[in-house]
């Protein structure tokens, strides 16, 4: 949608000239005089993406791709070519763990894929090939040929619907595995078509596949023995979408059009692009930041290697003669060699383990939002869902919200609540019944005439029963019929009471918007029934019981744009009647103006109560009217390019000159704590901006609502009403106001904010801003280029000093564009975009974070979203327990990933100033390889996953803490210094500490002596206790995993070291480490030295954690504790009514 | 030492490694299941480090180090240690000459010695080291070089030894054994230590050469080829380059103490990690019935010179000392533990001092969560 939208906009490449014909049944024709069989590609559906062939060099490739495992490539390789100081084992063994691991995963997903397709395409399916019917394997389907389905199958393909069982040419179909809309949708045959199939000659000539599940363009030449070929349109309506079901109707015919490859289910079946996370960059930027500690280090010792062995005798002293290759070697050459060498021997700086862990972590962490309960929803039975794992720690970054308002804010759940009719306002009120059912409550001006003439209200009436797109459910013929008894019941009813009643819940509507349904189940109150749609005739129930039929002539579709829908039915006595409903600004202009003020009152009052509007309007079209509408809605149809700019100019001739019958009253009950939600998500420190196609008034009480908006914040409004305030052009007028704003709001700010934060309580006022769809417009792309620069930067200056900000009627690409201004505006803030509905789906892909949320109108937005939830409010826990804690888990991962392999590597480049800068390893090679592996993983990893430094229900109680880590807190630059120094210091210690120790290598206490295996496992060894003990330090959350892992894997490596040094190992050349780990042990003053340093090294931390303490967390936390023992927890009440009642009277804004 | 609090949170009976996926059963509801791993809800220590909780632990560390680092540094002052140098740099030095005309060629060995005298007498047993000075053992190349399968009795890679060992590998198609430069550069000089007595006669002191490698290196690390007779195991091999005899032959005195289970040889093998390190010669142990190992008196050490420093500015020496039960004199433990020890005390006053300065609030540690 966004991509066709944005297309659009850039005057994109929409007209494409290239259409395909086909032939149904491949049959030729006369008429044209060659038959040339197009080639189109087969029905073989492939989504996997290796064979047993490729898969090896294939996913190979894909893996070395990734920068870090070509990097640890390169190492090994090197390893293998140049005599290197450890051997290839060391660095190739956890990269074949890695990359086997990784294959294994690709490959297994890869065989689901190919058994998945293999079921569809080995699949069989009826094919009518010269009258018969024959079974054919789904894959061998071409296009052309014409298809049979019967009920509850999938279509095979994409198909043009020929024929159907039902007699008035419809069918039904679900869609919910494509876009989750789980509503039965009507497709419709194309007219005209012989009942006999056989004979049907006919070409269809339509556009190139495309992926808009939505849009289809064709035209079906029908050839009628040597008569003129009759041509027929084909829209969306008429095809049938691979992948979707067929319902209600016993079996279908249709021509296969798109194949293969080809349909729309494969071409959306793309995935979507990679969002990467803020932490991912510190990464980054980290790991540069260490290939240069790597590679400095090499280029020192190989300088300092070269110098020392300048001096004579050092080079190569009697002992130790070099072979006669290395004599041979060129001098630059073993330069090269040797800085190689060094590299090699540093690698394990950046360790491979890392991105495993990484890569681990996320994954298995995300399982903690599908697993937590509060996250289900009892009514749709359903947990979160993440779509991906990569963004976990970005929820916890997360500065800007931008919420769409129906579904997300509101429940989508639309209740009729009242109507008003020629200006009389008309109340329905559960508990009062009059005799019909109407409740009438207005103001005593009112009082006399109560109520508007009859001859209106039922035409009002039978408007809201005819201008819809509302379906009655009807799953089976049995179903049918108890539907129809419920009717006959509902006869002898009192009928205000109907729609409480459970049979009638039963023979519930399907539509596409909720609105529709409410005004449908609205009418029905007033006595008005509409019993369904068969073979274009509508039948509705009138307050009489008589059952009244319309002949529905065209449906004139809701689109955004026009934000208005309309009916032109034929009555019984062949009255043309044209029913339009819309949003209050699509309708006002186009109906007589006398009658407008009447109701416009009534509207702005129902929209400032925070009610959904529209206004009903209708016209009587006479005969040569409707036949000039019928004949443009034809050709619009009919057209091939431009066919919607066509209707919409045609829609917008006809719906002109209507009366004004009234308007309606919707309401849209907040969702669940959504003003809880929202407080808390401000107390955060995040900004919430609502986005919305919604008018303004309605907007901006649901913002009070939801307490967004307070009492005392000052409105900056910028809207085309004030816009065009002062009656002069639009530009200049935006330019004032937006110089305006930015004074009060952003120059006049900053003073209050130096007077201390107490200002924050008193002083210091709060603004909302409102702005609109076309303001936006103008501000975004202004006439001059400079101007547009300058008007955004005051815009987005505004904004950052607001609250909260309001951008209603907004299009879906515009929700978009703000979240992309946002997104790249100074500090690059991460947005995180909430929405339910197919039009939030461009700001949810946009965004940082894009949240679904599991609402009612379809699934579009959850699947193209990164995490899902099923309602607004547990955005809460999401982003403040689960965000938080995931950032600070992974924020701590990759701190300590860094530092201990630092602290692992830097006594090994000590040790070169000790070994004649000759590469000589410290550890020996099994150390080297286990050290990320075995030895420290597990801890970190665990910490990872289970670490709450603070727990959830205080998280989510004290909203703030949440901004403690914003702004990438725990990665900045400050504390990655810290953690190196740590890990410098640490190196130093280790290494100088057993340095000193070794002045008499005599450790033992029967003199023998101690060599340079033992230095390094002493090293080793202290290293370990230290790295893991730390750790331990940091955690602050044990739960028996934690304690399981770190006290183990200090157990797996002393019993691991026993068993390697225990054993000659035949496989091994060098038996370096034979029994030295237990000799270690024997020696009185290696014990002291090891608990010493680790001591040492741990007590810089320990004091740091103590002399912080005060300022820290927890301190803050044990007085917030007690304030709230004390009972200071504000009252609120779990469910809150809509307040606004009381406040749109106060809500002064400032124009 | 920390302060802590016991969270257990409601729900914790279930045992969380049996929770895993989709433990409900048939009800393909999917609701997530309730259980403490799952929701997060593990119980938990949490500990809370404070100042109140770290305030003992500072003491007791520094109570605790200040002793044993005492302990140390009076241990390691009562060993008592003798060191001299005997290369041979200044020209007044015995070993002067033998310094100087030092051949590889030589057949016999250029003699010298070294009077000495001990001020205080040596306890118990004393051992005999020999240090070298600016001497890589830790060289990659050196650490390479040796053929742990062939010093380890293995028959085929004593004819044909591991490509490490080059180019100390074969000598004229035979190959070497012990190959590899560590063996090849075995320390070879012949120390001999004798008490000179008051009326001018030497008395020699017994030597012990037992007992200087580790037990597993020469038991199990370290065998000789099998054969009944060493030299005919090593007939097909020859010694390396820079030995005067044959690793059969290492030592004359004692047939069960040649070959690769050679206690010197073992010793050298182990390299050091350092460039200047020492390394055990051998152990005079104590006598019994007689006062001291060592009286204090001059002695005389006579040296057989047969191996090379000067060439690398290395330095060789010989160190008497006695050993404790932290082994040989090394007063960095002793030290470091008393800085440490009082740098913990030090720190938990200071500490104590903030703590009480700034109230006591913080020491009541024990949060409820």
């Amino acid at each position: 949608m966004l991509r066709r939208s944005l297309n659009r906009l850039l005057g994109g490449d929409e007209r494409r000239v290239d259409n395909r014909t086909i032939y149904i049944g491949h049959q030729s024709f006369p008429v044209n005089e060659a038959f040339i069989p197009p080639k189109f590609c087969d029905n073989r559906i492939v989504s996997s993406k290796y064979t047993v062939w490729n898969f090896l060099p294939k996913n190979l490739f894909e893996q070395f791709r990734r920068i870090a495992n070509f990097y640890f490539l390169i190492i090994f390789l090197v390893q293998v070519i140049v005599d290197t100081p450890t051997s290839p084992v060391t660095s190739g063994l956890p990269l074949f763990f890695v990359i086997t691991v990784t294959a294994i995963k690709q490959g297994y997903e890869d065989w689901l894929r190919h058994k998945a397709d293999r079921e569809v395409n080995k699949s069989t399916v009826k094919v009518l090939e010269n009258g018969e019917e024959t079974s054919k394997e789904s894959e061998k389907i071409k296009v052309g040929d014409i298809v049979e389905v019967t009920e509850n199958d999938t279509f095979p393909c994409d198909l043009i619907l020929l024929q159907s069982s039902r007699d008035d040419g419809t069918c039904f179909v679900t869609t919910a595995s494509l876009d989750g809309e789980s509503n039965h949708k009507t497709h419709y045959t194309v007219p005209d078509i012989e009942r006999d199939l056989q004979s049907l000659s006919a070409t269809i000539e339509c556009e190139q596949p495309q992926p808009d599940l939505y849009k289809f363009n064709g035209r079906m030449h029908i050839y009628k023995n040597d008569q003129e070929p009759t041509v027929r349109s084909l829209g969306p309506e008429n095809l049938l979408l691979k992948g979707a079901t067929l319902k209600n109707t016993q079996k279908i015919c249709g021509v296969a059009v798109y194949t293969g490859m080809e349909t729309k289910m494969a071409l959306n079946y793309q995935g979507k692009s990679q969002k990467r996370s803020v932490v991912e960059k510190s990464i980054n930027a980290f790991l540069l930041v260490y290939l240069c500690i790597l590679v400095s280090k090499a280029l020192v010792c190989t300088t300092l290697k070269y110098v020392w062995q300048n001096k004579p005798g050092q080079d190569e002293p009697w002992y130790n003669e070099k072979t006669q290759k290395e004599k041979d070697t060129n001098l630059y050459l073993k330069m090269f060699t040797d800085f190689l060498s060094f590299m090699v021997l540093f690698n394990f700086i950046i360790p491979v383990s890392m991105y495993v862990t990484v890569e681990m972590q996320k994954f298995l962490g995300s399982f903690f939002i599908t697993w937590d309960k509060d996250f289900f929803d009892p009514e749709i039975q359903e947990g979160a869902l993440v779509n991906t794992s990569d963004l976990n720690e970005e929820l916890g970054q997360v500065e800007y919200i931008f919420t769409d308002k129906t579904g997300t804010l509101t429940q989508n759940n639309m209740e009729f609540i009242e109507c008003c009719i020629d200006g009389f306002q008309y109340k329905h009120r559960g508990a009062c019944s009059e005799l019909d059912g109407f409740c009438v409550t207005d103001g005593p001006v009112n009082k006399l005439q109560q109520k508007a003439g009859r001859e209106r209200e039922e035409l009002f009436l039978r408007a809201l029963c005819l201008c819809h797109t509302v379906q009655v459910k009807e799953s089976t013929e049995q179903a049918r019929s108890q539907g129809e008894d419920c009717i006959d019941q509902v006869d002898g009813l009192p009928v205000e009471d109907e729609a409480l009643q459970p049979p009638q819940e039963e023979r519930g509507f399907i539509a596409s918007s909720p609105d529709e349904i409410a005004l449908v189940k609205g009418a029905m109150r007033y006595g008005f029934t509409f019993l369904g749609l068969e073979s274009k005739t509508m039948k509705i129930l009138n307050r009489n019981k008589d059952v009244e039929m319309y002949e529905l002539l065209h449906v004139l579709n809701f689109d955004p744009v026009r934000r208005r829908m309309s009916v032109i039915v034929r009555s019984r006595s062949g009255d043309t009647l044209l029913f339009c409903k819309g949003a209050d600004s699509s309708i006002f202009p186009r109906v007589r103006q006398e009658e407008v003020e009447r109701i416009r009152m009534h509207v702005e009052r129902n929209a400032t109560d925070g009610y959904r509007t529209l206004c009903v309007a209708y016209k009587h079209l006479s005969e040569e009217e409707y036949a000039q509408a019928d004949e443009g809605l034809r050709e619009a149809r009919l057209a091939l390019q431009d066919r919607e700019e066509k209707l919409m100019a045609v829609y917008n001739q006809v719906e002109t000159g209507m009366n004004l019958l009234g308007a309606t009253a919707v309401e849209d009950r907040l969702q669940e704590e959504a003003a809880e939600t929202m407080e808390a998500l401000q107390g955060a420190g995040m900004k919430v901006w609502v986005l919305t196609g919604d008018k303004m008034e309605t907007a901006k009480s649901t913002c009070y609502a939801c307490g967004l908006f307070q009492k005392r914040t000052e409105l900056l409004e910028l809207t085309v009403r004030t816009l065009e305030d002062g009656g002069r052009k639009r530009e200049d007028r935006l330019h004032e106001l937006l110089s305006e704003y930015h004074k009060k709001a952003v120059q006049d700010a900053p003073p209050v904010k130096a007077g201390g934060s107490r200002g924050r309580f008193f002083g210091k006022q709060d603004y909302g801003f409102i702005i609109d769809g076309p303001s936006l417009s103008i501000v975004l792309s202004s006439s001059s280029e400079s101007n547009s620069n300058l008007y955004k930067n005051l815009f987005l200056q505004i904004c950052q000093n607001c609250t909260a900000v309001l951008c209603c009627r907004m299009a879906p690409l515009q929700k978009a564009q703000i979240v992309k201004m946002v997104k790249n505006c100074k500090g690059s803030p991460i947005t995180l975009s909430i929405g339910d509905g197919a039009n939030d789906v461009s700001m949810i892909l946009e965004a940082h974070v894009g949240i679904g949320i599991k609402g009612k109108e379809g699934r579009q937005a959850v699947r193209n979203s990164d995490y899902a939830i099923p309602k607004l409010k547990h955005l809460k826990k999401l982003l403040l327990a689960h965000g938080h804690l995931y950032y600070v888990r992974i924020a701590h991962l990759v701190q300590y990933f860094f530092y201990k392999n630092l602290c692992f590597i830097l006594p090994q480049f000590l040790y070169q100033f000790f070994c004649g800068y000759s590469q000589q390893p410290l550890y020996d090679a099994a150390y080297l390889t286990m050290y990320n592996i075995c030895f420290t993983s597990m801890p970190i990893l665990a910490y990872s996953l289970f670490e709450q430094h603070i727990c959830i229900e205080f998280l989510l109680k004290n909203a703030n803490l949440y901004s403690e880590v914003a702004k990438n807190a725990m990665l900045r630059w400050e504390l990655f210094l810290y953690w190196t120094l740590l890990g410098v210091f640490h190196g130093l210690v280790f290494f100088f500490g057993v340095r000193f120790l070794f002045g008499n290598p005599a450790l033992q206490d029967n003199g023998q002596v101690f060599g340079n295996w033992s230095y390094g496992t002493i090293v080793f060894t202290v290293l370990v206790f230290t790295v893991t003990l730390k750790l331990a330090l940091d955690t602050r959350h044990w739960t028996w995993i934690n304690h399981f892992v770190i006290w183990g894997s200090l157990a797996f490596y002393v019993f691991f070291s026993f068993f390697w040094g225990g054993i000659i190992w035949p496989f091994q050349k060098h038996q370096r480490l034979y029994f030295v780990f237990a000799n270690m042990l024997s020696s009185v003053s290696a014990w002291l030295v090891i608990i010493l340093l680790i001591l040492l090294s741990l007590l810089p931390e320990i004091l740091l954690v103590v002399l912080r303490k005060p300022r820290g967390p927890y301190a803050r936390k044990k007085k917030m504790v007690q304030s709230s023992e004390g009972g200071l927890q504000s009252p609120r009440s779990p469910v809150r009514p809509l307040l606004m009642r009381t406040f749109s009277d106060e809500s002064s804004t400032v124009i | 030492m920390m302060a802590s609090s016991y969270n257990a949170k409601e729900e914790d009976g279930h045992h969380p490694g049996s929770s895993n996926h989709g433990g409900t059963g048939p009800s393909s509801s999917k609701k997530p299941d309730n259980t403490a791993f799952k929701q997060q809800r593990l119980p938990a220590w949490q500990p809370i480090l404070t100042a109140g909780t770290v305030l003992p632990a500072f003491f007791i560390i520094g109570l605790i180090f200040i002793p044993i680092g005492i302990g140390l540094y009076v241990t390691s002052n009562n060993i008592k240690e003798f060191e001299i140098d005997y290369t041979g740099v200044e020209p007044d030095s015995p070993c002067y000459i033998c310094a100087q005309n030092f051949s590889w060629n030589s057949t016999t060995p250029c003699i010298c010695t070294v009077n000495f005298t001990l001020q205080q007498p040596f306890e118990n047993n004393v051992y005999m080291y020999y240090g070298l000075s600016n001497f890589y053992q830790n060289h990659r190349r050196y650490v390479k070089s040796r053929d742990d399968k062939q010093l380890n009795g293995d028959l085929n890679n004593l004819e044909d030894p591991s490509s490490d060992c080059e180019p100390y590998r074969k000598i004229g198609g035979k190959a070497v054994a012990p190959c590899g430069a560590i063996a090849n550069s075995l320390f070879n000089d012949t120390l001999d230590l004798s008490y000179v007595e008051s009326n001018g006669t030497l008395n020699s002191i017994d030597l012990q050469r037992k007992g200087i490698a580790w037990w597993t290196d020469k038991h199990v690390k370290f065998k000789n080829p099998a054969g009944s007779n060493l030299s005919v195991a090593f007939q097909n091999t020859v010694m390396p380059v820079n030995w005067r005899n044959p690793v059969y032959n290492l030592d004359p005195s004692d047939p069960d103490n040649n070959g690769f289970i050679n206690e010197d040889f073992i010793v050298w093998m182990r390299t050091a990690a350092l460039p200047t390190f020492r390394k055990l010669y051998r152990i005079i142990p104590k006598k019994s019935g007689a006062a001291s190992t060592l009286p204090s008196g001059s002695y005389r050490l006579k040296i057989a010179y047969n191996y090379p420093v000067l060439s690398f500015d290395g330095r060789k020496r010989m160190i008497l000392s006695t050993i404790s039960w932290m082994g040989g004199k090394n007063p960095f433990l002793g030290i470091a533990y008393i800085t440490v020890g009082s740098i913990c005390f030090f720190l938990g006053i200071v500490l104590l001092i903030i703590n009480h300065k700034y109230g006591n609030r913080s020491s009541s540690a024990d949060i409820p969560n």
